[in-house]
């Protein structure tokens, strides 16, 4: 009975949220409604016991991603009502394609709420039970390799994201290794002969 | 009465499937803007999330978990690359505007 008053607060707020992230104005606050809608999601997934899960969510994309999302919306010095341009004629369609795909959800899914077939959760795990070590295990046997590929995609990221953004300033000034080694001698030092100096007397 | 007793697969499947419309909407309103379609796409990544994790859990087969943890990962990767791809965008053209980019046309 808690559980289902928790899961409809959270999906009412989620909802709300998700809803707020498409119609605002601003991007700065669609950015934080997004954050929101992370972060009650992540209680979702507590709900469900899937606590590793919740607190990376929370740690990578609360943390991280929304993060990267603000700097870059910040950054941009961009005009958002030439952007808003167009919302209200493209409401139509988008209502029609959001509750076309609601209906045929609703379709396939009918048959859980009124059919016999309920699906039975099954019991809450003991208090022993480690969601993170149960998931560690998995992914470093099971799935290790996918692991590593998925190691890779991120470096991939990292690289790609660097290289993308990085830019050489003209007022900067860089050192060039190659032509500091293949300097000579000659190039820098000049030795010049010349008599002593007297110094008078 | 069902709707009352503890929230069953059938309540997180169809939170899931509302997420996922209010993302595709979201695309089709902002059909000019950059920004909000990666942050739509972010949430319709969080509905397919919650529908893994709910079958993970209804199933008791932790399978899904680890899916969505690279999920996660690729769409930390994707929102990454996509971002940068958006400043060298505005560096460019000085706009994020979807209709401006019409410069390659094939």
């Amino acid at each position: 009975m808690t559980q289902t008053f928790v899961f409809y607060v959270f999906a009412a707020i989620l909802v709300f949220a998700a809803l707020r992230v498409i119609t605002v104005r601003n991007l700065v606050q669609a950015a934080l409604w997004l954050v929101l809608s992370f972060f009650t999601a992540a209680g979702l997934w507590l709900l469900l016991q899937a606590e590793f899960l919740a607190i990376a969510l929370v740690l990578v994309y609360v943390g991280a991603v929304m993060v990267l999302f603000l700097f870059v919306v910040m950054m941009l010095d961009v005009n958002f009502d030439r952007l808003r341009e167009g919302f209200r004629s493209y409401i139509p369609v988008g209502a029609t394609v959001g509750a076309l795909i609601l209906l045929e959800m609703a379709v396939v899914l009918i048959g859980g709420y009124l059919g016999p077939h309920q699906v039975e959760p099954p019991p809450a795990a003991a208090a022993t039970y480690s969601n993170t070590r149960t998931l560690g295990l998995q992914i470093y046997t099971d799935y290790a390799y996918p692991f590593e590929i998925a190691a890779v995609i991120l470096l991939v990221a990292i690289i790609a994201a660097i290289a993308l953004t990085h830019r050489k300033r003209a007022q900067t000034k860089y050192q060039n290794p190659g032509k500091q080694i293949r300097v000579r001698r000659e190039d820098r030092l000049r030795i010049i002969n010349m008599p002593a100096e007297k110094r008078e007397p | 009465m069902s709707l009352l007793a503890t929230p069953t697969l059938s309540h997180y499947l169809v939170l899931g499937a509302i997420l996922f419309a209010i993302g595709v909407i979201g695309i089709f309103l902002n059909r000019r803007n950059v920004i909000i379609i990666l942050m739509a796409i972010e949430l319709m990544l969080l509905a397919v999330n919650l529908n893994f994790i709910a079958f993970s859990r209804f199933l008791g087969d932790t399978a899904g978990q680890v899916f969505v943890f690279f999920i996660l990962t690729v769409a930390a990767a994707e929102s990454a690359i996509g971002l940068a791809i958006l400043v060298l965008l505005f560096r460019n053209i000085g706009s994020i505007d979807v209709e401006d980019l019409g410069r390659l046309k094939g």
